[in-house]
């Protein structure tokens, strides 16, 4: 009776010392399998690298072609993070500026809704016109396609202030700008940083669908050239280079977000 | 000199702080509902009003017209001495459900309105901490003696409640405008409530008009009770609560207190029935 008291207690603590965090692991087991089964799947097929290469095959491009590849790459972040930090500060500002009144908000918002829905594959000749093959079209694309959810976002913080805070306010004899100031802009933070994550997905869309019509450099570029020359497996490593690109640059904006506002998170979940 | 100084002495005691003349207002246009007509009501200096009606009669309009967030289409609402034309900006608010900003701290909610009021917010940045010091002691008078640094989701619906109350009384308003403040509230946490605005009325020179659900509660605070109609609402009825002040809690188990109340109950369901 007495052992088995006294082992007990003991008994208990070594067995969590070595725990395996599934969670954490999981994004990445989750890639190693994608890999694997693409693996598997291409070889018991038989089909040929001029139509799916295997991963092995991709990553042996990726090796054999690092330097066009690290320098495409590059050049597609930089098109895609300026274009993107213009889409930042121009759909900031239009946010704030639609989300003002309800005026505007009335007037912008069909004139939004009708941008956004043209292809903007559809302006990069008009793009090039304007300024010429290269990086400008690119940037200017990558803008256009991502500014979109930042402006919807903004307003839509703004636009939903909840009246009896604002009467609140106003009893206190706050001005349009208080109630921006106090309340508007940081209320709609949430949301801005929430559609960042969105927006920067959209804007290497935009950077590439522009590089690979119009442009001499950029992944886009290099794939579009890679296809004409039947080199399957380089254009499957501009696109796996492209995915890592935008997890990365998509973490970096989860990030971001947790950062500036975890309040948000914080207190929705306590409610 | 004298004259002049008896003249305004004189003006200041005799004129109410509110005064709602033959007000009518519509929401929404020609079309759109009548939620008060005809509405007549004067509130003096230093009164504690409670306003009690059935529900949608209008009483969350009357606050909303005395404080000008909305502007009658007919009639007139004056507060000390002036037309109401925009929102006046000697007013306290507290609603029933505290609309506190969930990015600042307690603390920094309460200070909110000494950011905006004209009064203050020139000599908030210079005067911190005795503004700080300030809202420190009125959250330690509804309980909430060090929690300004927690933020309001960390409190609970009640606390939340009362650093409500402590936003609408840090700039010291001259008339404190409470719309339900107590309605999610238990038993106990709304009585010592209670005592907090009591104490608060009789220790400061503010104006309170109290809107409640509660009869009780508006018999143990107010001066005056008023009775609205159903929607169209007007003031059906008035009752000077004739009870001594200071009250205790042991007043709700008078007779007297009761029988007031139920007077009061039987009003109100003959206007919610005339409906
Ligand atoms: N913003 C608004 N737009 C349109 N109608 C409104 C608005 N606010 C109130 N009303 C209408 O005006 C009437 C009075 O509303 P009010 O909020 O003043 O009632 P109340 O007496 O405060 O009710 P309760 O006791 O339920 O809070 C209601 O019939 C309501 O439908
Ligand atoms: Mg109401």
């Amino acid at each position: 009776m007495t052992t088995l008291d006294t082992s007990t207690p003991v008994a208990v603590p070594p067995k969590p010392a070595f725990t395996v965090n599934w969670v954490r692991l999981a994004p990445f087991l989750y890639t190693i399998g994608l890999f694997v089964i693409w693996e598997i799947g291409v070889r018991i097929s038989g089909l040929p690298h001029t139509i799916l290469p295997t991963p092995t095959r991709v990553f042996e491009a990726i090796i054999q072609y690092w330097s066009p590849i690290w320098k495409n790459s590059l050049q597609t972040l930089y098109t895609t993070v300026l274009g993107f930090l213009i889409a930042v500060v121009a759909g900031l500002g239009i946010g704030l500026f639609i989300g003002w009144s309800k005026t505007i908000y009335a007037g912008l918002y069909p004139i939004m809704v009708g941008f956004n829905a043209v292809p903007k594959v559809a302006l990069v000749p008009i793009l090039v016109i304007w300024f010429g093959i290269g990086t400008v079209p690119a940037v200017l694309t990558a803008f256009l396609i991502s500014f979109f959810p930042i402006v919807v976002n903004v307003a839509t913080g703004l636009a939903t202030i909840e009246p009896e805070t604002e009467d609140v306010l106003r009893a206190l004899g706050a001005k349009k700008m208080d109630i921006m100031l106090k309340v508007g802009i940081p209320r709609s933070m949430p949301y801005f940083f929430g559609s960042l994550k969105v927006s920067i997905t959209l804007a290497f869309v935009g950077s590439v669908v522009s590089e690979t019509v119009a442009s001499n450099s950029g992944l886009g570029n290099m794939m579009a050239s890679a296809q004409s020359n039947f080199n399957v497996p380089l254009v499957f490593a501009g696109l796996l280079m492209l995915a890592f690109e935008g997890i990365v640059m998509y973490a970096l904006m989860a990030w971001f977000e947790q950062r500036m506002t975890g309040w948000a998170h914080r207190s929705t979940m306590a409610n | 000199m004298g004259r002049t100084f008896f003249l305004c002495w004189g003006l200041g005691m005799a004129s109410p702080l509110v005064s709602i003349e033959n007000v009518d207002m519509r929401y929404g246009g020609p079309s759109g509902t009548l939620a008060v007509s005809g509405l007549n009501l004067k509130i003096n200096r230093g009164e504690f009003v409670a306003v009690v009606g059935p529900s949608g009669c209008g009483k969350s309009t009357l606050m909303k017209l005395t404080t000008g967030l909305h502007i009658p289409q007919t009639g007139a609402v004056i507060v000390a001495n002036q037309q109401v034309t925009k929102p006046v900006s000697i007013v306290g608010m507290a609603f029933q459900n505290p609309t506190m900003l969930p990015w600042r701290t307690t603390l920094e909610n309460i200070l909110l309105p000494l950011e905006i009021v004209e009064r203050h917010r020139h000599r908030l940045r210079a005067h911190k901490a005795e503004y700080v010091a300030k809202a420190e002691k009125l959250l330690e008078t509804v309980g909430l003696k060090g929690f300004g640094d927690k933020f309001p989701w960390q409190l609970s619906g009640g606390m939340q409640q009362r650093a409500n109350l402590c936003r609408a009384l840090i700039h010291e308003p001259e008339l404190l405008m409470l719309d339900e403040p107590f309605g999610a509230l238990d038993a106990f946490t709304r009585e010592e409530l209670w005592c907090v605005i009591r104490d608060l009325h009789a220790s400061q020179d503010v104006t309170i008009v109290l809107v409640t659900h509660d009869l009780r509660e508006s018999v143990f605070l107010a001066d005056k009770v008023v009775v609205m109609s159903a929607r169209p609402g007007r003031v059906v009825a008035e009752h000077d609560v004739p009870f001594e002040r200071p009250r205790q809690l042991e007043l709700l188990y008078e007779p007297a207190f009761n029988e007031m109340v139920q007077k009061l109950h039987g009003e109100i369901a003959t206007a919610r029935a005339a409906a």
